[in-house]
């Protein structure tokens, strides 16, 4: 029993309901591998083991007296800094937030609770959800489990290093332009972006309002699919939220669809800047498609190289407007030099943000202003719609999209550090996704000869989760990368 | 567009009300020539009457009732998470003169 954390939320859950194993023994098994392995890693802000256990309890209370709440009841799940768990910090790796203490739950967080979820730990992260190797937290740099020189990918960074380690049965992150999907190819588990309003935002703290989504890390995509299930929810709360619509019992649609589906392979995501190693293993993955009986489309996203500026306009436009309300009043970091309202603000503001995020700031304030806005901020929405379109275009011939997740495999930590625009090339792969607000999954398709995990992307159709769900498991079943673990 | 402009950091940073450094500003002043000089590649393809999209889906308002309440929070709770505060109320430093 002694590697209950690497196993998988169906397989810990038949284990349960057969009364073989406790939420307890998963839960202090997790604890345990966490308190052996994260001094390495250092995927963990903070955790309580104490409250974890407490939960666990509970759900064995609640299965001996025949009131389980399903699969999920008893599960640990490690939380993403940028979601608020009742008396928790939640300081989205800022020092900004450095004493805060979240007074609600999240609705993501509700829906788990109510679903049994052990509410395990806060994962370290980019500052305010900024970056895309977790290099930016204030408090600590995350390693990838596989080779700890380098990064885990971010921002989720502390999410998918956990996973990936054992420190967690699943994790929440978010994903704003990658920020799950990355990550979760660089450290080889399974992570995913759903469809834009399908899990509420409330309690998520903002970063660019109109590509933020929640969304699981697992090791398999119907642990992913599970997760899912227990998330949705049209909230009130949460004014973009989103009637589930279409299939929405995952779990049960991935073993039933068994394709073969047309998929489409857009010639410009394995262009210029993509490792070879990369290109050949997704190459690989696609014949094996093709070897299923799936129809092989080759598709047009021509939009996809302007993906990049338009997210780096549109979403420094939101965090510059979201960001706002860090001010040094109501709560957060106030500089000890305040003297009047303005140096309440401005001191408050440059104390309390990284580097990252003050030069979002800028560079958000900038295209908003007066006489660049026509230039930056209005001709990034209307080419948004150029990039939605694209993608409306080619899901009339397939059922969804193969890519790359990420251009290269984990790079080695400061390699892009003073690089501010090679870092954002690291999303170039995801960030379309988010922009015409799709549904998205990393699966582990491989690893480098050095040993470094690569991820395939299945991109879906809006609402069309069951299908790429689907998609996924039978590449994921087939070829069993889930079950291998890094050596730590 | 044509010629990729230098951004005047204090202008922006006063926007912003961010303090900065001299050093973090020359920093940034050079990084941020770069990555507006990427932006560029937005003028290479034509919006001509192309409505902006600033959502992925159609949103709308989301109303209710004017009489209802949800869970709320005790006084203490709120003005408890200000740096500075006083009989339930924010403290802050003097703002009219």
């Amino acid at each position: 029993m002694s590697d209950l954390h690497f196993k998988t939320i169906t397989e810990l859950a038949a284990m349960l309901a057969a009364g073989d194993i406790t939420s307890v023994a998963i839960t202090q098994s997790v604890i345990n591998r966490t308190a052996a392995v994260d001094a390495q890693v250092k995927a963990f802000l903070s955790s309580d083991p104490e409250d974890a256990l407490s939960q666990a309890k509970a759900s064995d209370e609640r299965r001996v007296a025949g009131k389980s709440l399903g699969p999920l009841d008893g599960i640990p799940i490690g939380i993403k800094d940028t979601l608020a768990v009742k008396d928790q910090p939640l300081r989205c790796a800022s020092k900004m937030l450095e004493n805060y203490v979240s007074p609600f739950d999240a609705t993501c967080i509700t829906k788990l609770r109510e679903a049994g979820v052990v509410i395990w730990g806060r994962l370290n992260m980019d500052e305010f959800a900024m970056g895309s190797s977790t290099e930016n937290s204030a408090y600590q740099t995350t390693c990838n489990p596989w080779n700890l020189e380098t990064i885990p990918g971010g921002s989720s960074g502390g999410s998918a290093a956990a996973m990936a380690a054992g420190e967690a049965i699943a994790t929440l992150g978010t994903d704003t332009g990658g920020s799950i999907r990355q990550p979760a190819a660089l450290c080889g588990v399974v992570g995913m972006k759903p469809t834009y309003g399908l899990i509420s935002r409330y309690g998520l703290v903002a970063f660019a309002s109109s590509l933020d989504q929640v969304g699981p890390f697992a090791r398999t995509v119907e642990d992913a699919a599970l997760l899912m299930e227990a998330m949705l929810s049209k909230d009130p709360l949460d004014s973009t939220s989103i009637a589930p619509q279409g299939e929405t019992n995952y779990a049960a649609a991935l073993k039933e669809k068994k394709g073969p589906w047309k998929l489409g392979i857009p010639h410009e995501f394995f262009g210029e800047g993509i490792n070879p190693e990369v290109k050949t293993n997704i190459e690989k993955a696609i014949d094996w498609y093709k070897g299923q009986g799936c129809e092989i489309v080759d598709i047009s996203l021509p939009h996809s190289e302007l993906a990049v500026p338009v997210y780096y306009i549109v979403a420094t436009a939101e965090a510059s407007s979201n960001l706002a309300r860090f001010d040094g009043v109501r709560y957060g970091h106030r500089s000890d030099e305040a003297k009047d309202a303005m140096t309440l603000f401005t001191k408050s503001r440059g104390e309390g943000f990284g580097d990252e995020v003050k030069r979002r700031i800028i560079l958000g304030t900038y295209v908003l202003s007066s006489g660049y806005y026509d230039a930056y901020y209005l001709r990034a929405q209307k080419v948004r719609r150029r990039i939605l379109g694209d993608f409306e275009k080619a899901f009339e011939q397939v059922d969804a999209i193969l890519t790359p997740t990420s251009p290269t495999p984990a790079f080695k930590r400061g390699e892009r550090a003073d690089d501010p625009l090679a870092m954002y090339l690291s999303d170039v792969y995801t960030i379309s996704v988010n922009l015409a607000g799709l549904p998205a999954i990393s699966i582990p398709s491989g690893f480098t000869e050095s040993g470094l995990p690569i991820g395939l992307q299945v991109i879906g159709k809006a609402f069309g989760e069951a299908d790429m769900f689907a998609i996924a498991n039978a590449f994921e079943q087939s070829h069993g990368y889930y079950k291998m673990m890094p050596a730590l | 567009m044509s010629e990729t402009p230098h951004i005047d950091i204090d202008y922006v940073a006063n926007l912003a009300r961010l303090d900065m450094t001299e050093e973090e500003k020359s920093k940034l002043g050079s990084q941020l020539d770069d990555i507006l000089g990427y932006f560029d590649k937005l003028n290479s393809v034509d919006v001509e009457g192309v409505e902006p999209m600033a959502h992925a889906h159609r949103v709308a308002n989301v109303w209710r009732e004017g009489d209802q309440t949800g869970e709320t929070y005790a006084p203490e709770i709120l003005t408890g998470m200000a740096p500075d505060h006083r009989d339930n109320q924010v403290v802050v430093p003097k703002v009219v003169e």
